[in-house]
């Protein structure tokens, strides 16, 4: 592995992230709403104003399910396959360096453009917040936030490059990952409740199936985060709590790094044996 | 320096390359000739491992597929399609593949120079004509001082002016020792940089020639029909007879039977015998 070659491909794919329109457009519309969040959080309290970080990282949670999965399922989609469409894939192949170096570079160069948007994103509402006195009274939750979030981005990222590799059109790849938006955001969890109702799903079996779409791990491991707690997602959250509780966190990791690592580990084995360019 | 050694590939049911074995010799220009579908550029993407195959190819004793990077490291690749990112300015693509080749960065500018691009190096990519991307495929592909460069239908895209120009570039390339392995199917092409050429039919080889005797050896012809005014058609015949041409009288002309690479010497010759051609046709065979 020749850690130059991957440096200078992740170089040029964080380049051409930040000029893509699509990703600075979410980046814009992530800001925005997180200041808008921001400021907003305590007004159903009868206090107009910028909220503590607290309970803005409370509100910023849907934020972060919304716009990062969606965020990060494009680039990653778009990434191999884009580029096979273009031919340039076949090009930069038939250059002498590795796939493994070209899969790492593209990832890396792409984890990076997400850690920026993100870090802009919460950075600048919180900063804003910060300089209205709204006084950082915890601010460890929006940094742990922004790390979940950061989390949450690669597990969509490494699916997206799931699609790519399986895939050899940009539009098809980037049809697909918005397809799998909707699962993970909207019909798992109808799936979920209407599978708990009509299979009349034990308790424990329904936290574990929770743990099957990451964006529930992100969403419980960032209220776990905020509230010390679970009892607001209803028995099944009670039922974690008791049976799980000083392990609830490493559960919750462990989660999101499977998600991570597995879509990541079979995508770049399909790539590795691709040979129709 | 290359050696192919029973090269097979297979698309299901399909068979685009059948058993095929010949050697590239070094500082040699070897062209790969057949018409569209003979199977060329899928031995330039075994080559560069680009596909899976059956059978052997080694550059300079590595194995294309299992020492791919060492195989690549010795190859300098011009596609048939240039695929290159468009947003990106000539020099900065220059650089980016310098870096990828762990090239000096200063090649990039000594070899966009050498293309004649250096005064397009601000430019996008995008911006660039079809002989300029050629160009760029060019320097690109002489990035690192490869022994050997590859070349997949280099002048297809390309006019007149701009073919002229890239062949006598690829000349100089070939002058300066480099191993050249390219498809083509155009037969001046072959004559001008070829020293052996390989006829590729249906995926096998179907003769191999030294790249002058392409035309001999495929019984290709080219007619040249020349339009004289009347009273001198029989002198023009008598000349053209004298010089060795198989030339015969047509209506109001006189067709002469010419090596493809020679269509213009008996025009040549009647002028020196101060006789006027006032136009001419082509007919290949």
């Amino acid at each position: 592995m020749n850690w130059v070659i991957v440096w200078t491909l992740a170089q040029k794919e964080l380049r051409d992230a930040l000029r893509n329109r699509w990703f600075v457009l979410y980046t814009l519309a992530f800001l925005v709403l997180a200041l808008a969040f921001s400021y907003l959080a305590l007004a159903g309290a009868g206090m107009v104003g910028f909220a503590g970080f607290g309970r803005t990282a409370a509100s910023l949670i849907n934020l972060v399910l919304l716009i990062v999965p969606l965020m990060a399922l494009t680039i990653g989609a778009q990434s191999l396959a884009g580029e096979q469409e273009r031919a340039t894939l076949a090009y930069l192949l038939a250059q002498p360096i590795s796939r493994a170096e070209i899969f790492l570079g593209k990832y890396l160069g792409l984890l990076l453009s997400l850690f920026a948007s993100l870090a802009l994103g919460f950075g600048i509402s919180g900063l804003v917040m910060t300089l209205n006195g709204s006084g950082a009274a915890d601010p460890m939750a929006l940094v742990t936030m922004v790390a979940l979030a950061f989390l949450l981005s690669l597990t969509m990222l490494s699916v997206g490059f799931l699609i790519s590799a399986f895939t050899n059109r940009g539009g098809v790849a980037v049809g697909i990952g918005l397809f799998l938006w909707l699962v993970f955001v909207f019909l798992g969890d109808l799936g979920m409740m209407g599978t708990a109702i009509t299979m009349r799903v034990p308790i424990d079996t329904l936290f574990w199936l929770s743990l099957a779409n990451p964006l529930q791990i992100f969403k419980m491991a960032a209220i776990f985060n905020i509230q010390a707690t679970l009892d607001i997602l209803g028995p099944a959250g009670i039922y974690a709590m008791q049976r799980y509780e000083t392990y609830l966190t490493a559960i919750f990791m462990a989660g999101l790094a499977l998600w991570v690592l597995v879509p990541a580990g079979i995508a770049f084995v399909r790539f590795h044996a691709k040979s129709d360019f | 320096m290359i050696t192919f050694t029973h090269l097979t590939k297979r698309f299901g049911r399909y068979t685009a390359v059948d058993n095929l074995s010949f050697n590239v010799a070094p500082e040699q220009a070897t062209a790969l000739w057949g018409p569209n579908g003979a199977g060329k550029t899928t031995v330039i993407k075994c080559l560069l491992g680009l596909l899976r195959y059956n059978g052997t190819i080694r550059v300079d004793g590595y194995d294309a597929y299992r020492q791919g990077r060492q195989a690549r490291r010795l190859v300098g690749y011009v596609p048939q399609e240039l695929a290159f990112y468009e947003e990106m300015s000539t020099l900065d693509t220059a650089r980016f593949f310098a870096q990828l080749k762990q090239a000096p960065r200063t090649e990039a500018v000594t070899l966009l120079s050498q293309v004649g691009l250096a005064e397009h190096a601000g430019k996008p990519v995008a911006a660039l004509s079809g002989g300029m991307k050629q160009r760029l495929a060019l320097a690109l592909a002489l990035l690192g001082d490869p022994p050997v460069l590859v070349l997949d239908e280099p002048t297809s895209n390309l006019d007149p002016a701009g073919r002229s120009q890239f062949l006598q570039l690829l000349a100089q390339v070939k002058a300066a020792g480099k191993t050249i392995l390219f498809t083509s199917h155009r037969l001046e092409e072959i004559e001008q940089i070829a020293d052996q050429v390989i006829v590729m039919e249906r995926g096998a080889v179907r003769l191999t020639c030294p790249g002058d005797e392409l035309a001999t050896a495929l019984g290709l012809r080219t007619t040249v029909k020349l339009h004289l005014p009347t009273g001198l058609l029989d002198n023009a015949l008598d000349v053209l007879q004298r010089a060795g041409y198989a030339a015969r009288r047509n209506g109001v002309g006189v067709l002469v039977d010419v090596h493809p690479g020679e269509k213009a010497q008996p025009i040549h010759t009647l002028n020196q015998a101060q006789i006027a051609v006032t136009d001419f046709e082509v007919e290949s065979s």
